[in-house]
């Protein structure tokens, strides 16, 4: 047969190579990715009153309820901040990292209907949940930059520092683990579907293990390396350690994390790759 | 034989029947530690000819098996076969959304699957943000989309509601505006899987049209449909596919000719069908024929359809009455018919009793059938059988018509004059 030395441009095979990632096809819809993110955004808030305004009142009222709950029943010590800002610094971080994670832990089966209709790089999903969920959490921190503020200029305790140069890794580092264990997760879900339930309380309980409602310096330090475990530990503490002037912040930790970020990622990757191929089948 | 675009070659996807439970995580287990070892897919070697009438002994089955065809650039192919012989299996592996089993795929420019219309459709979102979500997951840039979008609206015929949210939308609207989509990408090879069985005449009209400018327009089409009379006006080439197999490559005209003729015995054995009833009379068999008693499982427009039913009586009875339903595919009851309309009594002293029904001038519109089968008296049901036959009527082209709105069930013969 002739043919064989063509140049063709595509060739579907039963395998592909484990890590193969198109990055051609991820560029080429990239307006695909925003219009995603777009219809995220618009969507949510339709036929509500408050629209976005619901983005402030999540935060608002979670902190209010642990105010109550953490600070003046249960007295746990906040390392001497303010608490309003001390959870809500905590909150915002975490909703971004908990919201991202439980949303690209069901790429797969929240869209199988359009998955099976049409191709497109499947990973164009779970990364458009990751961005608009950076804006919400972007709208939440300005939130906080106003309380923040206002106790800035009444309380001489809060000090900012040069670390808060590093928010932008902060926030990679949380996309990043968010997006990676949500591969994992949702694609493990395509044929087992048990974790789904471990996920829906596991984040829930996760979020005891995280530096939210407590700083990690009150837990005994021969017990703390347990909660850096979490890569949410570290975050959070360094947000916290760079904005209010109180946490642990330390390099190495970070370094840690981000070591974790590429391991993580390369195995989410490499389970999402295999799974994308043939989930219809098993779905 | 340089303008090939698409090559098919060995190509085979495999499933499995039944759930996916504790029994998979083995299988799974089984089939890594054999790629582990470098050894091949222990679960490929086995696998039976899918032929969904009869009940197999092992769970994984082969919905495509050894498919080999070319197809070259500007041609449009009709892949014809019947409900469950592996059309739609093909498409999903070439539109990727599947990945095969065996064998390879392998495809020259870029390609668009229009499996169906509409799809990413969000309901709060307006018909302008729903053409831009749409478009874009098909593979349009935004700058595509933006440069066609009064185009797209026009074809649509919904200017009144692009801005109002798509869940106010009728459903035909719904797909209008998703065809409109479709139709204005402009990719090399474009899959289309029967999406004119929907929308309105006037609607199936144009987007006939459109796909015909398509293939005028040198790009390559692959096309499922049962619309033979469609198939034949759009396509030049055509394969045939039946439980799985590539059974014939050729023009589409001999392709068409073929799959009408076939008209292979009905597997399904009576066994296996579940029945209701207290079993005093039975259906013994149950088949099709045409005016010359051959046995068939398609029938052309406006030809006479024989019901041959026969019965055995097992217990004595004072009388017996037998209807049969005829269902569409989308389980619509068409028509009711019975014993009594004939003023036909069935006697009731033999113990077997061999039954023709001459259906005559079957004008159902182009669909797949089903037939119900009933037995019994007021009082009780001797047997009850659902949807145990089968049948497609096809398209006649004497009565100049390509496309039959999607509601429509039945064509009239009529007859016109000025008065």
């Amino acid at each position: 047969m002739s043919g064989i030395n063509q140049n063709w441009d595509q060739i579907i095979k039963p395998q592909k190579s484990m890590f193969q990632i198109d990055l051609k096809a991820l560029w080429r819809y990239r307006d695909l990715l925003f219009l995603f993110v777009r219809r995220d955004f618009v969507s949510i808030y339709k036929q509500t009153i408050l629209g976005p305004i619901w983005f402030f009142i999540q935060p608002i009222l979670t902190t209010i309820t642990y105010l109550i709950v953490f600070y003046f029943i249960a007295n746990l010590k906040t390392d001497g901040i303010p608490p309003i800002l001390f959870y809500m610094a905590g909150i915002v971080l975490w909703n971004y990292f908990s919201e991202c994670l439980m949303k690209t832990s069901e790429t797969f089966t929240a869209n199988a209907n359009i998955f099976g209709k049409v191709y497109f790089p499947r990973l164009i999903v779970p990364l458009s949940i990751v961005v608009s969920n950076m804006m919400r959490v972007g709208i939440q921190l300005l939130l906080f930059f106003c309380f923040w503020m206002y106790f800035y200029f009444t309380n001489e305790k809060i000090e900012i520092n040069a670390t808060i140069l590093l928010l932008p890794l902060l926030f990679i580092l949380m996309a990043g683990h968010a997006l990676a264990a949500g591969l994992i997760i949702s694609s493990l879900t395509t044929k087992y579907r048990d974790l789904k339930f471990l996920v829906q309380f596991g984040v829930q309980l996760l979020m005891y293990a995280s530096p939210v409602v407590y700083p990690l310096s009150k837990v005994p330090t021969q017990y703390q390396w347990i909660l850096l475990l979490n890569p949410m530990t570290s975050i959070i503490e360094t947000f916290k350690y760079s904005v209010l002037g109180a946490g642990v912040f330390s390099i190495n930790y970070l370094l840690i994390n981000l070591g974790s970020l590429f391991i993580m990622l390369l195995l989410g990757l490499f389970i999402f790759n295999k799974v994308e191929k043939s989930f219809m089948d098993t779905v | 034989m340089s303008d090939i675009v698409i090559k098919v070659e060995n190509l085979g996807k495999q499933y499995r029947l039944g759930q996916i439970g504790t029994g998979t995580l083995s299988h799974d287990l089984n089939r890594f530690f054999h790629k582990v070892r470098g050894k091949e897919d222990p679960y490929l070697k086995i696998g039976e000819v899918n032929d969904r009438t009869k009940k197999g002994d092992i769970d994984l089955v082969w919905a495509l098996k050894d498919i080999n065809f070319e197809v070259n650039q500007g041609d449009v192919l009709g892949i014809i076969g019947k409900n469950g012989a592996g059309k739609s299996t093909l498409l999903k592996l070439l539109s990727q959304i599947t990945s095969p089993s065996q064998g390879a795929i392998k495809i020259k420019g870029r390609i668009a699957a229009l499996l169906e219309v509409g799809t990413g459709f969000h309901p709060e979102l307006t018909g302008r943000e729903n053409v831009y979500l749409n478009g874009s997951i098909l593979g349009m840039t935004k700058a595509e989309i933006k440069s066609k979008f009064d185009e797209i609206v026009d074809f649509s015929g919904v200017e009144r509601y692009i801005d109002t949210p798509v869940k106010r939308y009728s459903s035909g609207m719904m797909v209008r505006l998703g065809f409109a989509v479709a139709a204005h990408l402009e990719p090399e090879i474009l899959i289309v899987d029967e999406v004119l069985a929907v929308g309105d005449l006037e609607f199936q009209k144009k987007c006939l049209g459109k796909m015909k400018d398509v293939s005028n327009k040198g790009r390559t089409v692959l096309f499922v449909s049962h619309n033979m009379n469609a198939m034949q006006q759009l396509c030049n080439k055509g394969i045939l596919i039946s439980q799985g197999q590539l059974v014939m490559d050729d023009t589409i005209n001999n392709v068409v000719n073929q799959y009408i003729g076939m008209s292979k015995q009905n597997t399904a054995e009576i066994k296996d069908f579940s029945r209701k009833g207290s079993g005093s009379v039975v259906f013994k068999n149950f088949f099709l024929t045409d005016a010359s008693d051959n046995k068939i499982e398609s029938i052309i427009m406006g030809q006479d359809l024989y019901v041959n039913l026969i019965l055995e009586k097992k217990n004595d009875v004072k009388a017996i009455d037998v209807s049969f339903i005829i269902r569409n595919s989308l389980g619509e009851a068409i028509s009711h018919v019975r014993n009594m309309d004939n003023d036909f009594t069935l006697p009731v002293n033999s113990n077997e009793l061999k039954l023709k029904i001459k259906l005559e001038d079957l004008l159902l519109v182009p669909d797949t059938y089903f037939i119900s089968l009933w037995t019994g008296t007021n009082s009780e049901y001797y047997d009850v059988i659902d949807n145990c036959i089968s049948f497609d009527v096809l398209n006649n082209p004497e009565f100049n018509r390509v496309v039959y709105p999607h509601n429509m069930k039945v064509l009239f013969r009529s007859f016109w004059k000025l008065s």
